[in-house]
């Protein structure tokens, strides 16, 4: 039953993630790439005041899986390396506990851009 | 009835954002719950084949954006984001639809300055903002550390 409810809470509260950036698209103006550097940088701003943290506790896909989630992910990386390598810390934290995300999303755009062909929107005229 | 093209414009602004967020909304939190519990079952399945928290996570990303680049290519991503809007774009799967995207479809400018520059339209600014916010929020708490 804890295991069912796990998955309830990272629907409903990642749904409500989409939900929060649905409204400020239908109601502003925000474009997609607006929407995405306002979740990375919000995450990060509610990653180092703390109340990321016990969301991911309580939702986990469903606070890690939206960008928020990437965003807490930099703020984490720098205060672990701050706390360990002092200032220095504030410069190597974020990209070392982004790397894996960062470095997928790169390395398999390479891919996908070298095998597929943008072509339905050609075959389609 | 007469209405000017202003008067026209004013209208349809003012209906329809609200006739439309009753699809919208509803349709961005089922999509976007979905691929937020799919990342859900894959880090407790990482976890479960005895990967160490950390690398669960890094892992549920990677797997996300795998699929995510695999969509994109034979376009079905596109389709989903069609019904999905912020569902699709919120999630780090739309992350990888704004890097895989471009990737293909710039490709005919070239693999460096097309393909290869390209994947970053979206992503880069992301990584640019939310890098410089990490920085910044590291350097005051290394201040506040040191009282």
């Amino acid at each position: 039953m804890d295991v069912f409810m796990e998955y309830v809470w990272a629907f409903v509260i990642g749904g409500l993630f989409c939900v929060v950036g649905q409204v400020l698209i239908d109601l502003t103006k925000l474009t997609p790439a607006r929407i995405l550097v306002s979740y990375v940088v919000a995450g990060v701003i509610l990653g180092a005041v703390g109340v990321y943290q016990p969301l991911i506790d309580f939702a986990g896909g469903g606070a890690t899986v939206p960008l928020t989630g990437f965003g807490s992910l930099l703020a984490k990386g720098v205060k672990e390396a701050v706390d360990k390598d002092g200032l220095i810390g504030a410069f190597t934290g974020g990209l070392t506990s982004a790397a894996a995300g960062i470095t997928a999303a790169v390395f398999f755009g390479l891919i996908a851009g070298l095998c597929f062909k943008s072509g339905s929107k050609i075959n389609e005229k | 009835m007469n209405i000017s093209n202003q008067e026209y414009g004013e209208l349809t602004k003012k209906r329809s954002p609200n006739s439309k967020m009753y699809k919208t909304l509803p349709k961005a939190f089922l999509i976007g719950g979905t691929i937020c519990t799919l990342g859900e079952g894959l880090l407790n399945l990482y976890a479960y084949l005895g990967l160490k928290e950390e690398h669960a996570a890094a892992l549920t990303s990677m797997s996300l954006i795998f699929l995510s680049a695999l969509l994109t290519g034979f376009e079905i991503y596109d389709r989903i984001a069609q019904h999905g809007g912020a569902g699709t774009l919120v999630p780090i799967t739309g992350f990888a639809n704004a890097v895989v995207s471009p990737a293909i479809d710039f490709k005919s400018e070239g693999y460096i300055l097309g393909l290869g520059a390209k994947m970053f339209v979206i992503a880069g600014p992301v990584i640019v903002y939310g890098v410089s916010a990490s920085v910044i929020y590291g350097i005051i708490y290394y201040i506040i550390g040191l009282f």
